[in-house]
C-alpha cells in the first residue's frame, strides 16, 4: 500500500486498473473525461492489460459494455449528467439483462441550461433502472467502492452504479491509499461467469418475452416479464446483505471500513440526523459539530447504498430522533428531492419515527458549505419548535427573492 | 462461384419460426449462417429480425444471439468483439451484427459509423425490407421514392441514401451489395467476407411480401427483377477495388435491363404512382447503373 | 409448478422448431410434389434443389426427389414458384383434405 496525491478520478481509473478491467468503452465529458484519458493512456503505455473501444457516444459506451459483459469480460465505464441521459435506453437494458457492468457517474447538472458543475440530478433520475447505486464521501472512498463493486455485480448479476460528486471530488486532490495489485487480486479474482456465448450451447439472450409464462421445448414452464423483474427485484434485495458483506471483507484485507449501507458520524445521542449521499456529508459533519458546539445534538446519517434503499437500516438509525433533515443534490420536479421522499416513505407509520424536513441544495455546483447547511438545520429547529411536522423543501442558498 | 445445389447442406436455423410466409428474410438469412459455417454469435436490435429470432423460451436459430435495443446493433457487435478478444475466444467464431434497413442507415447509423471508423471486428448485415416492418412498414431512409408506407401515404419523395457508398466513404475493408433471394451471392459475400478482418458491411436486399404488397409466393421473381432492372445492384468493393458480381455481372455483359416499370407493377406499394415519378426513377436508376458499369470498369483494369 | 424451477435468471432461449408453432396451420394452400416432373427424380440424383434453396422456412428437404414438411410450411408458394418444371402445384387446402379424406376411404 502506498499513499498517493489523487483527484478522485484518479482513484476511480485505479480502481478501474486493480480491478485488471478487460473492456473499457467510455466517452469523454465533463468531469468526468480525466477518467478516459488516463485509462487511454495506461492503454497505450501497456499498463492496462484492456481493450479499449474509444466509441462515439455513451449510448454505445454502455451497449459495448452489455456485449463485453455478456461474452463474460469484466467491464467498466463512465460518465456524467447529459452522457448518462443519452445512455437512458441501455442502463436500462444492462440493468434487466443482469450484466456486472461497472460504471462512475461522475456526477454533474442536467442542462439545460449548461452546467458543468456538480448535483446529483443525473444518477437521481436513474434511480428506478434497477442499478445498485453506491455514492461516495471522499476519494478514497471511490476507489474502494469502485473495487467492491465489481464484487457486488459479479456475485448478484446486477449492474454497479459509482456515483461521486463532480469536481467536489472528481478534480480535487486528497491523499489516497492505493492498494498493491496482488491484495486486489485476493479481494477481486478473476471473474469466471458461465458463459452465454457459447457456440456448443446457443442461446438467444434478451428476445421478446411475453407477459405470461410460457413452456420451453422441454415442457418446463419459463418465466414472463413481470417473474423476471421480480427475479432482479429480489437480487436487489439481496444486495443488501451483500454490499455489507463485500464491504466486510474489503475491511478484513485492506483494514478500513467507511460503512456498508449507510455511515453516521455523532450520531448516538443525536436529536437531530442530517441525511445525505455524496460529498456533502463531509460537509454535514462539519456543520453538525458546529451545531453540537451550540448545544443542538446534531449528527449526520450518509447514505451509501442509495439503490437498493436502506430503509430499514434508516427505520432503526432515526427511530427516536426529533428531526430527520434531509439534504437533496437534485429534484423530483413537481414533487421534492427523491432522497427525503424515500426517507419519508420508509419511516411512514414506523414507531418512534421523526418528522422528515428537506433541503434542495448544491444544484449546478451552488455552494453548500458547513456554515450555511447548519443555518437551514437552525432554521429547521424553530419551525419544528413551532410545532410545524410538514414543511415545503428549503432551497439552500436561493436568491430569488430579495432576504428580509 | 459456388452453385445453388452445392450450398452447404447443415442449416442453422429452424423451421416453424415466426417470419411471414414467403419472407426473402429466411432465404438469405439460411446462406449467411451457411457461409459462416454457423460459427457466429449474431447480435440483433429491434426489428422483424427479432420476432423471427423468436420469443422466450424458444430460439429459432442455433447459433449464439444476442438481442440488443434499435440504435445499438454496432456497438453491441464491437462490445462482442472486444469481449471476445479480451477473453481469448475471438478465433472461435465471427461476429456477425445483423439489422434492418431502420436500424442500419437511421437510429443506428451513428453506431455503424462509429464502428466503421475505428474498424472493428465484425460482419455487419443490413437487411433491407426497405421500410419499419416491425413497427407496420413506416418509411426509413431506404424506402425508395414512390412507395407508399403508413408514413407516407401518397409515396415517399425522396429517394434513399445510398449506405453502401457512406460505407464505402469510411474505408472498411469489405463493402458488398447482395439479394436475399440470390443466395449463392450472399453465400459467396459472406464466405469472403469471412476471410477477412475489421468491418465488413454486406447490405442484402430483402422482399417482404407483407410490407411491399405482393403475393408471398412471388418474393424471389420480385427480389429478382429489383437485380434485373437496375434497382438492386450486385456488387462487392474489397480494398477499394469495385467489381460488379453474379446476376448483375451478366447483366452487364448483356446490356440490356427491362424497364423499372415492370418491377414497380409488382407491388401495391407502387400503385397509382404517375407516370412522371416512374420515370424519375427510371433516370435515376439509370444515372446509377452507368455508374455503376464506369466503376466496374475501372475496377477491372486496376 | 412455479417458473422459479426453469432456474432462468434471464431471458435465455433455447432452440426448437416450432417456436410459432405448428406453423403449417397458416397454410390455405399446400405445395404437392409430383415426382415424375422433377428433374432430380429423372437424373436420379440431388440435381437441382432449387425448391429447397429458396425455401424460406427449411420446410423442404434435399433429395431425389425433395420432401416437403408439412407441419411446418406455412404454403408461401416460393418453391413451386422456383420449380424450373412446375414439378410442384399449390393445392387448396381444402382440396387436398378432401382428397386426402378420399384416400382413407
Ligand atoms: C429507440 C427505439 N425507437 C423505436 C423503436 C420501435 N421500433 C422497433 S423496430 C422498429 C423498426 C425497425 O425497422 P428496420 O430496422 O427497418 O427493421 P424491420 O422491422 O423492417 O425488419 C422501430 C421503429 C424501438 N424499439 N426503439
Ligand atoms: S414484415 Fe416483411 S420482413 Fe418482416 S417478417 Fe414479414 S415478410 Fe419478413
Ligand atoms: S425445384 Fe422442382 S425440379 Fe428442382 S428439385 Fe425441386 S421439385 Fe425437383
Ligand atoms: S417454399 Fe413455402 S410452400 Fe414451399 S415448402 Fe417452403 S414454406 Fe412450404
Ligand atoms: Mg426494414
Amino acid at each position: 500500500m502506498s499513499i498517493s496525491i489523487l483527484t478522485g478520478n484518479d482513484a476511480a481509473a485505479h480502481a478501474a486498473r486493480l480491478a485488471r478491467v478487460q473492456v473499457v468503452a467510455a466517452y469523454p465529458i465533463t468531469p468526468q473525461s480525466p477518467v478516459v484519458e488516463m485509462l487511454s493512456k495506461w492503454s497505450d503505455q501497456g499498463d492496462l492489460q484492456a481493450e479499449l473501444v474509444r466509441v462515439e457516444s455513451e449510448h454505445s459506451a454502455l451497449t459495448v459494455c452489455i456485449a463485453a459483459a455478456t461474452v463474460g469480460a469484466r467491464v467498466f465505464t463512465a460518465t456524467s449528467a447529459n452522457g448518462l441521459a443519452y445512455m437512458n435506453e441501455q442502463i436500462w437494458w444492462a440493468a434487466g439483462a443482469r450484466l456486472p457492468v461497472v460504471m462512475c457517474c461522475v456526477n454533474r447538472a442536467l442542462a439545460a441550461p449548461w452546467n458543468v458543475l456538480n448535483d446529483q440530478q443525473d444518477s437521481m433520475s436513474v434511480r428506478d433502472a434497477g442499478w445498485v447505486q453506491l455514492y461516495c464521501r471522499d476519494n478514497q472512498e471511490v476507489l474502494d467502492t469502485t473495487l467492491q463493486a465489481w464484487r457486488i455485480a459479479e456475485e448478484l448479476g446486477l449492474p454497479v452504479m459509482v456515483c461521486y460528486d463532480g469536481f467536489l471530488l472528481s478534480h480535487t486532490v486528497m491523499p489516497v491509499d492505493v492498494p498493491e495489485a496482488s491484495a486486489v487480486d485476493a479481494f477481486l479474482p478473476r471473474h469466471e461467469p458461465i458463459p452465454v456465448i457459447d457456440l456448443a450451447r446457443p442461446r438467444n439472450v434478451g428476445p421478446v418475452t411475453f407477459a405470461d409464462p410460457r413452456a420451453n421445448a422441454d415442457g418446463v414452464i419459463c418465466h414472463g416479464y413481470m417473474e423476471l423483474r421480480a427475479l432482479h427485484q429480489e437480487a436487489l434485495t439481496r444486495a443488501l446483505q451483500v454490499i455489507p458483506r463485500v464491504e466486510r471483507s474489503f475491511a478484513a484485507l485492506f483494514g478500513r471500513s467507511r460503512g456498508a449501507l449507510t455511515w453516521g458520524h455523532l450520531l448516538d445521542d443525536a436529536e437531530v440526523v442530517l441525511v445525505a449521499a455524496g460529498s456533502i456529508g463531509v460537509e454535514l459533519t462539519v456543520a453538525a459539530e458546529a451545531l453540537r458546539a451550540e448545544g443542538v445534538k446534531a449528527g449526520v446519517l450518509g447514505i451509501r447504498a442509495y439503490r437498493p434503499f436502506p430503509a430499514e437500516a434508516l427505520r432503526q438509525a432515526l427511530q427516536g430522533r426529533r428531526l430527520a433533515l434531509v439534504f437533496d443534490k437534485a429534484m423530483s420536479y413537481g414533487h421534492e428531492g427523491p432522497i427525503c421522499s424515500d426517507v419519508r416513505s420508509a419511516l411512514f407509520g414506523a414507531p418512534g419515527a421523526p418528522p422528515v424536513f428537506g433541503a434542495v441544495a448544491g444544484l449546478g455546483g451552488r455552494d453548500a458549505a458547513a456554515r450555511e447547511l447548519a443555518e437551514v438545520a437552525r432554521r429547521a429547529l424553530a419551525d419544528l419548535d413551532r410545532g410545524v411536522r410538514q414543511r415545503p423543501a428549503e432551497w439552500v442558498n436561493l436568491q430569488l427573492e430579495e432576504r428580509a | 462461384m459456388t452453385r445453388l445445389v452445392d450450398l452447404p447442406t447443415q442449416e442453422h436455423m429452424l423451421p416453424g419460426n415466426r417470419a411471414c410466409a414467403g419472407c426473402s428474410l429466411g432465404i438469405g438469412l439460411r446462406s449467411i449462417l451457411k457461409a459462416l459455417d454457423g460459427k457466429a454469435v449474431m447480435t440483433v436490435p429491434a426489428s422483424c429480425l427479432t420476432v423471427i429470432g423468436g420469443m422466450y423460451p424458444t430460439s429459432s436459430v442455433t447459433v449464439p444471439w444476442l438481442n440488443v435495443a434499435f440504435p445499438g446493433c454496432a456497438a453491441a457487435a464491437a462490445g462482442l468483439a472486444a469481449g471476445l478478444r479480451a477473453t481469448g475466444r475471438d478465433r472461435e467464431m465471427t461476429v456477425l451484427a445483423m439489422a434492418g434497413d431502420g436500424g442500419t442507415a437511421d437510429i443506428g447509423i451513428q453506431a455503424l459509423s462509429g464502428a466503421a471508423e475505428r474498424n472493428d471486428d465484425f460482419i455487419y448485415v443490413c437487411y433491407d425490407n426497405e421500410a419499419y416492418m416491425n413497427t407496420g412498414t413506416q418509411r426509413s431512409g431506404l424506402t425508395p421514392a414512390g412507395a407508399r408506407t403508413t408514413t407516407t401515404m401518397l409515396g415517399k419523395r425522396e429517394n434513399p441514401k445510398d449506405m453502401c457508398r457512406i460505407m464505402e466513404a469510411h474505408g472498411i475493408p469489405y463493402v458488398a451489395s447482395t439479394s436475399a433471394v440470390f443466395p449463392d451471392d450472399v453465400y459467396d459475400k459472406l464466405a469472403r467476407a469471412r476471410t477477412l478482418r475489421g468491418l465488413r458491411y454486406v447490405h442484402m436486399n430483402t422482399p417482404c411480401p407483407s410490407g411491399w404488397s405482393f403475393e408471398p409466393r412471388d418474393s424471389v421473381t420480385v427480389g429478382q427483377l429489383a437485380v434485373d432492372t437496375g434497382l438492386v445492384v450486385l456488387f462487392e468493393v474489397e480494398g477499394g477495388v469495385f467489381r460488379l458480381t453474379g446476376r448483375s455481372k451478366t447483366l452487364a455483359k448483356r446490356g440490356k435491363r427491362p424497364p423499372v416499370a415492370d418491377y414497380l407493377a409488382t407491388q401495391g406499394r407502387f400503385k397509382g404512382m404517375s407516370p412522371e415519378a416512374a420515370t424519375e426513377i427510371q433516370r435515376w436508376v439509370d444515372g446509377r447503373w452507368a455508374e455503376y458499369l464506369r466503376r466496374d470498369a475501372a475496377g477491372a483494369t486496376t | 409448478m412455479g417458473t422459479r424451477d426453469c432456474q432462468h435468471q434471464i431471458a435465455m432461449s433455447s432452440p426448437a422448431a416450432g417456436e410459432a408453432g405448428a406453423t403449417g396451420d397458416w397454410r390455405t394452400e399446400r405445395p404437392v410434389l409430383d415426382p415424375a416432373l422433377c428433374l432430380a427424380q429423372k437424373q436420379e440424383k440431388e440435381a437441382c434443389q432449387l425448391c429447397w434453396v429458396y425455401c424460406p422456412d427449411l420446410c423442404i428437404a434435399r433429395g431425389v426427389p425433395p420432401a416437403v414438411l408439412l407441419t411446418y410450411c406455412k404454403g408461401c408458394g416460393i418453391c413451386a414458384e422456383v420449380c424450373p418444371t412446375d414439378a410442384i402445384a399449390m393445392v387448396p387446402e381444402r382440396e387436398s383434405a378432401a382428397a386426402a379424406a378420399g384416400g382413407a376411404r
